[in-house]
């Protein structure tokens, strides 16, 4: 990184990389049917979650929305799910995604993503689909772990992840030598969000596949929950060692609970002192309409090509990473 | 007060962590694909030199310290403290001990030394990389033997000790590297 600021970062074998695992994707997804398709990266609507940053753009023209403002897309996922409701069957997209504020040594505020859809799929047999992705474009027959949240967090912390309060939490930070002092008034989920980012992410191996699934109701993003005892969100993630490549979701389809998440997020952003962004009105038409049942997943194809060339920084896969671009 | 939001953490930048003057090291951005955003930050304490590393919630917003450093040239020492001076204001620093650290071993009067101060204070001192320095005291060594493959220990003006070659004899002037405390080569002369 110590070439001339006009020069690209990742080298030229790493690009010829990048595009035979484009070509390996689309290639994948051809043979089994699933269709690729294109969505806005700029729509009025934006993301709720107070997690998340989107950037913001204007637009002067022809049916501007108010003050012409338009959000860069954080993920495919809701213009996706139209495509689903509207009869598209399997369809998957290959799109940049964009993240105020997240920079370092896997983010870029601009990364690209590989999401898909299954129609009639659940979380289960979507992760078995996940893994076949990821071994093809890695091209080496890794093992599979599935662990849920529950189990890992007992394996890892002896703890309860789905009930242990926040003190506990965050003493168990502490005995495995977190400091914490900058985590004043953190709710449960940062705690936990803690534990698993700082403790348990640095334990898992890098030679096999470890899918966490059934997440707890509190972390459901739009995921299905299903009413056991303790409730849990049917959702998934993949890691390769302490690399997070996916997120799944077993797909909610009420358009009510659906509203009511929306809103939930909207006042966690008020109280964050955030600006409230306009919920999706045109998705939940659209599950109102009847999206089919579904499992979907987000992939993060920089953080693939990284394993993919041994890189350890996303730096050395990109052309032209922020500093650059 | 000044204060950076974790978004503006990166290496070299200077922040207060409990009531001491810290730079930070390394910023890691650690962020779930969904949940918090954490910076995990590893830091040097300015005045003892340690190492620790926090993790912030993203968005948390810490002290920042009036850390500054600055191009000294040390002018002499009372045996209690070291006095130095801006070559281009005339303004003079005074140094305790703490802050002088390994560095009065190696400097001696019109030595440029890079000082960091806060709050207008030094709090460290950076000797240059090398210096020139006479041998007050060493052995005469083995004559014949040129090789200087083992060499020998040499008392230096400042009171530091070196290992010297067997050929470099007391009263020389020799340059040493002062990160590693190593003799570099006999000083040339002029």
């Amino acid at each position: 990184m110590d070439s001339p600021d006009w020069r690209p970062v990742a080298r030229m074998e790493t690009l010829r990389a990048r595009a035979a695992l484009m070509a390996a994707v689309r290639d994948f997804f051809a043979q089994r049917g699933v269709l690729e398709v294109e969505t806005p990266l700029c729509s009025r609507y934006a993301t709720t979650d107070p997690a998340l940053d989107p950037f913001v753009t204007r637009y002067a023209g022809p049916h501007a929305p108010p003050q012409g403002t338009l959000y860069l897309q954080t993920s495919p996922e809701f213009p996706m799910k139209r495509l689903l409701a509207a009869g598209s069957g399997p369809i998957y997209q290959i799109c940049k995604a964009f993240r105020n504020g997240e920079y370092g040594r896997r983010h870029n505020p601009e990364f690209t993503l590989l999401e898909w859809y299954r129609p009639g799929f659940d979380h289960r047999r979507l992760m078995g689909e996940v893994a076949e992705l990821v071994q093809t474009a890695l091209g080496a027959a890794m093992p599979v772990e599935r662990w849920t949240y529950a189990d890992l967090f007992h394996h890892h912390l002896g703890i309860d992840a789905f009930h242990a309060p926040s003190d506990a939490l965050a003493m168990r930070a502490r005995e495995f030598g977190v400091d914490t002092e900058g985590m004043a008034g953190a709710s449960r989920n940062a705690w936990l969000d803690l534990l698993l980012s700082h403790v348990i992410e640095p334990r898992l191996p890098p030679d096999r596949l470890i899918f966490i699934h059934d997440y707890p109701a509190s972390q459901a993003a739009l995921a299905r929950i299903r009413p056991d005892d303790p409730p849990v969100a049917e959702r998934f993630e993949l890691y390769v060692g302490p690399m997070e490549l996916a997120n799944g979701f077993n797909e909610l389809l009420d358009p009510q609970e659906q509203r009511r998440r929306f809103r939930a997020e909207q006042r966690a952003c008020t109280m964050a002192g955030t600006p409230e962004r306009p919920l999706d009105e045109r998705l939940l038409q659209a599950l109102a309409a009847g999206m089919p049942a579904t499992a979907g997943v987000a992939l993060g194809l920089d953080r693939l090509l990284m394993l993919k060339v041994g890189a350890r920084d996303i730096r050395e896969v990109l052309a032209f990473p922020l500093e650059r671009a | 007060m000044a204060t950076y939001s974790t978004n503006e953490f990166k290496g070299g930048l200077k922040v207060m962590i409990d009531g001491d003057p810290c730079s930070i090291i390394e910023n890691e951005f650690v962020k779930p694909g969904k949940g918090q955003a954490f910076n995990r930050v590893k830091l040097r304490n300015l005045k003892t030199g340690r190492v620790l590393e926090k993790t912030y919630k993203s968005g948390e917003s810490v002290e920042a310290a009036d850390v500054l450093e600055t191009d000294l040239q040390y002018l002499y020492t009372d045996g209690e403290y070291w006095y130095f001076m801006d070559p281009e204001s005339f303004e003079q620093y005074t140094a305790d001990k703490a802050a002088m650290g390994d560095a009065v071993k190696w400097i001696k009067d019109q030595d440029v030394c890079t000082v960091t101060l806060w709050n207008g204070s030094p709090i460290g001192v950076e000797p240059p990389n090398f210096v020139i320095l006479t041998i007050t005291e060493t052995d005469p060594g083995l004559k014949g033997d040129t090789s200087g493959g083992g060499g020998k220990p040499a008392t230096l003006e400042t009171g530091a000790v070196v290992r010297v070659p067997l050929f470099v004899q007391t009263g020389e002037a020799i340059k040493v590297d002062t990160r590693s405390g190593e003799y570099v080569s006999r000083a040339k002369e002029g």
